[in-house]
């Protein structure tokens, strides 16, 4: 567990790091994510080694967002007079997204042929 | 009296507090969404999140008093994501049989994201602060703020903007895509993780983890799509609206 940790933070600081240092517009745990994924390819049986707790952190990923949806709450009155606005855009954008990626992925798959495993 | 008056004064000073009401508001919400079923209209995070909202301001207690207990929570979202490469590694197989339709369902998703929103907002009136504040809300959070900024948007106003489309899509994305009888999974976790970035990756997950890895993936591509295309669209999009209106 401890060492399960450990290597997830050691890649989130070196994430973090090469975010810097390389100037990318991402942030460090994205990065962490993509360079663990690789390592994961070079060195399988580590997947499989720190699987435990990477699943535990998973399975309670909502609860991760709880304190800044509350950060959120106390800022909804600067949308002020746009509220109405602002929520019919980020609905109607966020099913406009949905059903773009939806229905791209499925026509896309049908064209190339692409089936599940 | 007075020393229940003393234990508060004590107890609203200590991170362990709202540490703790954080977890019990979320386990509260996560009961709620199990009592109903597991409907995603009863969301564990909207709950949480409106009952902190009402101790607090019943309390008179400011946010950053509250986040001095509910950071340590907030701090696991960097190694949590981290953690998104194992069942992306578990899906390896799947995700390169999908690589062609994935990734044109990103940029199709991520244009959208974008353009829609902007396009939206702008025949609705809504200034040009505003509006490129808007325009990354579906990328995952600190890359969103950043586009924003360096846009020239108001990033308090763009988290705002990107915990509401996460919610947004947590909710509508299962009786949406329920409603148009679409079962792969690959594609609905994708799309969503496009669109609603983390807490929509979450949301997947509840739902199983072929979506929750495809959400992974989609929030991971979108969070570079977005930083590399919203600062060339959005002002372009802007231009148009403000041109029509």
């Amino acid at each position: 567990m401890i060492l399960h940790l450990t290597i997830l933070l050691l890649y989130q600081l070196g994430g973090e790091v090469a975010a810097r240092v390389l100037g990318l517009p991402l942030p460090g745990p994205v990065i962490g994510m993509a360079a663990l994924f690789i390592s994961f390819v070079l060195f399988p049986k580590l997947a499989e080694l720190i699987q435990p707790t990477t699943k535990v952190l998973l399975a309670h990923l909502s609860l991760l967002f709880v304190p800044a949806g509350v950060g959120v709450v106390g800022h909804l009155d600067k949308l002020s007079a746009h509220g109405p606005a602002l929520a019919v855009a980020i609905v109607g954008s966020t099913v406009l997204t949905i059903l773009a990626g939806v229905g791209t992925f499925l026509l896309v798959g049908r064209l190339v042929g692409a089936r599940d495993e | 009296m007075n020393d229940v008056t003393q234990i508060w004064s004590y107890l609203a000073q200590d991170p362990l507090l709202w540490l703790t009401l954080t977890l019990v508001s979320y386990v509260i919400g996560d009961a709620a969404f199990r009592a109903a079923g597991r409907r995603p209209l009863v969301n564990p995070v909207l709950i949480a999140v409106a009952l902190l909202a009402i101790m607090l301001r019943v309390t008179e207690t400011e946010y950053a008093t509250y986040f001095e207990g509910a950071q340590f929570i907030h701090f696991i979202l960097g190694p949590a994501t981290v953690a998104l490469a194992v069942p992306l590694y578990a899906n390896l197989g799947r995700i390169r049989a999908t690589a062609v339709p994935m990734l044109a369902a990103l940029v199709a998703g991520s244009v959208t994201a974008i353009a829609s929103s902007v396009l939206i907002a702008g025949w609705m009136g809504v200034d040009r602060a505003m509006l490129l504040s808007i325009a990354p809300k579906s990328a995952t959070a600190p890359v969103a703020l950043g586009v924003s900024e360096a846009m020239g948007g108001a990033p308090t106003l763009t988290a705002v903007m990107v915990i509401l489309t996460g919610i947004t899509g947590a909710i509508v994305a299962t009786p949406l895509l329920n409603l148009l009888r679409i079962r792969d999974y690959r594609a609905r976790g994708f799309a969503l993780g496009v669109a609603s970035h983390g807490i929509g990756t979450a949301r997947a997950f509840q739902v199983n983890e072929t979506a929750g890895a495809f959400a992974g993936v989609g929030m991971g591509l979108n969070a570079v799509l977005t930083a590399l295309i919203a600062p060339l669209l959005a002002p372009w999009l802007i231009g148009l609206v403000s041109g029509l209106n």
